[in-house]
């Protein structure tokens, strides 16, 4: 789960993280008032979870709070990357002397958390790594204690300063609390910045939360803006299915993650292109095919539908049921392709028999059928 | 032969009562695992099916000698379920559970690694040897005992590869589904070895999707270890980026854990990367050029 910045600079106040001063508005009202309660220069800065919000020109510096509504102006209700900006975050304008770059992320290879820290800040890290890696700092904590010495090594090198080293060992330690205390995938703070005065702040920041996690997080769960959110992604999660929304016309009904994948990846092989990615899950009742195909019908891009299911421990004639079902509840007016196979697909098959779905002995057999139905050619 | 598990594995099912325990526990006595004994907590002193129930891990391991444990416990709790076998140091644990927070299976991996326990999963369906032992939740029918080793990263995706082998005759050493968490016990690299050991595997079929770097790391790794044929299918080419594909470990970010440089990584150290299944499927078959069974 994503948060945005704001959100992500009150939990490191809590964890007694320096950050600048700073006001969340909505209304160019807002903005100004804000702008005049921090004084002097302010920072307006677009509150979307999409990346790449200064080159977008979300992100303004200015001198008066008249400026600051003006920035606001042209910064709120624009788009960044699908995202539509409500809200900014008004802060106070820093004196920065130099940038850095520190953060953790959950390290899938290494089995760790892994702390990542760059002279290099203000830039995207992941550049860094791939063009310079020798300026990338890193260490690994596999528990959930702060490894102090490993720590204290790299917290000197982040400033050419070194009288911030100190300052900086506090703010990786109080970071890597929060990482764990919170069940974070990523948290990162860049830039970090040095101030003219010597002071050490979070100029910007970014975590990610584990979702397998929320359920122990209940305080992290209420962060998220479902305005960030796809709706139908939302929607599908609260009924136990899987989806994430594509842009092709061949809807998709799978029973797998990693089967549901491959049927994206097939379609496409043979010519077509998928609409989304839905994995019905495990076991298959008749009410999750039925809001399954609520969810697939509700795209207006798709054509055709594809039902891909290999039972298992799904069994085929509990998903056959569940599609009659829906035709009873739904006015489901596109061609369905369906294909069964594994337990009791013969019962399955059996029981779809004089109904206007359009079978297939196997996987690739159904993908062309699907793909044909989509270009409206007969299948 | 095969691996991991066979005929004389003493298996332990954790969570035994449960709805999902209870009825994988049935499944795995009906094909003939070797189901010695479940745990759940304050159900102590009972039987189910025949086999005994305890209310601890350490109690169930001394009265059973059990030498792996299959966990179907909830996922609030099952990481506390892996450390107590962990505990117990059973030699091999099948963590079938989906949903387990990051941070705690860091701590639970380095736990299983350094108490010398072999952790699949979690979020797997388990390990099979065909025709021998069932550990987890995979379709037991459409497995035949034979000479390819599979190892997933998925579920139903596994079940439907195994099943375009075994009509085209290829019956399999032992099958099993590593995982598709970020965090998962044995990996590619931890079980090539032992299919390499194996005098009764031929070739492995590598089953990889998108996130992280595992697949890219297992084709360095088989160029440099591996000389029996490996065949590879990666899924996740048509993943859009930073969308979680139902896997919680299924994400491309920051350009990194893409299908195509999996692809690419196996396609450069030799291994045959499949189109589709079927494609899959005949490759192996080709290269054995088989009729009626391997």
């Amino acid at each position: 789960m994503k948060i945005h910045e704001y959100q992500a600079k009150d939990l490191f106040r809590h964890h007694g993280i320096p950050i600048p001063d700073g006001r969340v508005a909505s209304s160019l009202e807002g903005v100004k008032q804000a702008a005049v309660k921090l004084g002097g220069a302010v920072a307006v800065k677009a509150q979307v979870h999409a990346g790449g919000r200064g080159k977008a020109g979300g992100i303004k510096v200015v001198g008066t709070p008249d400026e600051a509504a003006e920035a606001a102006q042209s910064i709120l209700g624009m788009d960044i990357k699908g995202s539509t900006v409500r809200k900014v975050l008004v802060e106070r304008g820093a004196d920065i002397r130099s940038e850095a770059y520190l953060g953790y992320i959950v390290d899938r290879g290494e089995k760790s958390v892994s702390f990542i820290g760059s002279a290099e800040g203000g830039v995207e890290i992941e550049e860094v790594a791939a063009n310079t890696p020798e300026k990338i700092l890193r260490f690994h904590a596999y528990s959930k204690s702060f490894p102090e010495d490993d720590a204290k090594a790299v917290a000197g090198r982040l400033f050419k300063d070194e009288s911030t080293a100190d300052a900086v060992l506090d703010i990786m330690r109080k970071l890597f609390r929060l990482f764990v205390e919170k069940d974070c995938s990523l948290a990162e703070i860049n830039p970090l910045v040095l101030t003219g005065d010597g002071e050490v702040i979070a100029l910007d920041g970014k975590i990610n939360f584990d979702d397998n996690a929320l359920f122990r997080r209940p305080e992290i769960a209420d962060l998220r803006d479902m305005d960030e959110e796809d709706v139908n992604e939302i929607e599908a999660k609260e009924k136990g299915l899987s989806f994430v929304q594509l842009d092709g016309d061949i809807g998709c009904m799978v029973n797998g993650a990693g089967l549901a994948m491959a049927t994206m990846d097939i379609i496409q092989f043979y010519g077509g292109q998928p609409a989304n990615f839905l994995d019905v899950g495990g076991s298959s009742s008749p009410e999750k095919v039925i809001n399954a195909f609520r969810l697939l019908m509700s795209n207006k891009k798709v054509k055709s539908i594809l039902v891909n299911i290999f039972g298992g421990i799904t069994r085929c004639d509990d998903i056959a049921n569940g599609i009659l079902e829906s035709y009873k509840q739904i006015d489901i007016n596109l061609p369905i392709v369906i294909r069964l196979s594994g337990t009791n697909a013969e019962e399955g098959l059996k029981m779809l028999e004089g109904s206007p779905l359009i079978t297939a002995e196997t996987f690739a057999e159904a993908v062309q059928k699907a793909i044909s139905l989509a270009k409206g050619e007969a299948a | 032969m095969s691996i991991l598990v066979d005929q004389n594995t003493r298996l332990i099912v954790q969570g035994i009562t449960g709805r999902d325990g209870s009825f994988h526990a049935r499944q795995m006595i009906d094909y003939g695992t070797n189901v010695v004994g479940g745990v759940t907590p304050g159900k102590g002193g009972r039987t189910f099916e025949g086999v005994p129930v305890f209310d601890t891990v350490k109690e169930a391991v001394s009265e059973t000698q059990a030498g792996a444990t299959v966990i179907y416990v909830p996922a609030k709790f099952a990481a506390a379920a892996v450390l107590e076998a962990v505990e117990e140091k059973i030699p091999l644990i099948v963590c079938i559970t989906e949903g387990i927070p990051v941070m705690d299976m860091i701590e639970v991996y380095h736990a299983a690694k350094e108490a010398g326990c072999v952790l699949i999963g979690p979020n797997c369906p388990g390990v099979i040897s065909p025709g021998k032992s069932k550990v987890g939740i995979m379709p037991g029918q459409i497995h035949k005992p034979g000479r390819i080793g599979v190892i997933s990263r998925s579920g139903t995706l596994t079940y439907e590869i195994v099943n375009a082998l075994t009509v085209r005759g290829l019956g399999q050493s032992t099958c099993i589904g590593i995982g598709g968490d970020p965090i998962v016990g044995a990996g590619f690299r931890d079980l090539l070895p032992e299919f390499e050991e194996d005098n009764e595997t031929d070739a492995t079929v590598l089953v990889g999707e998108i996130g992280g770097d595992e697949e890219e790391r297992t084709a360095t790794f088989i160029k440099e270890h591996i000389s029996k044929p490996v065949f590879s299918y990666i899924v996740g080419q048509t993943a859009p980026e930073g969308k979680r594909m139902g896997h919680a470990g299924a994400i491309v970010s920051g350009g990194a854990g893409t299908a195509e440089s999996k692809m690419k990584a196996f396609g450069e150290a030799g291994v045959p990367v499949a189109k589709t299944i079927d494609d899959l499927a005949d490759t192996v078959a080709g290269h054995f050029s088989v009729q009626g069974g391997c």
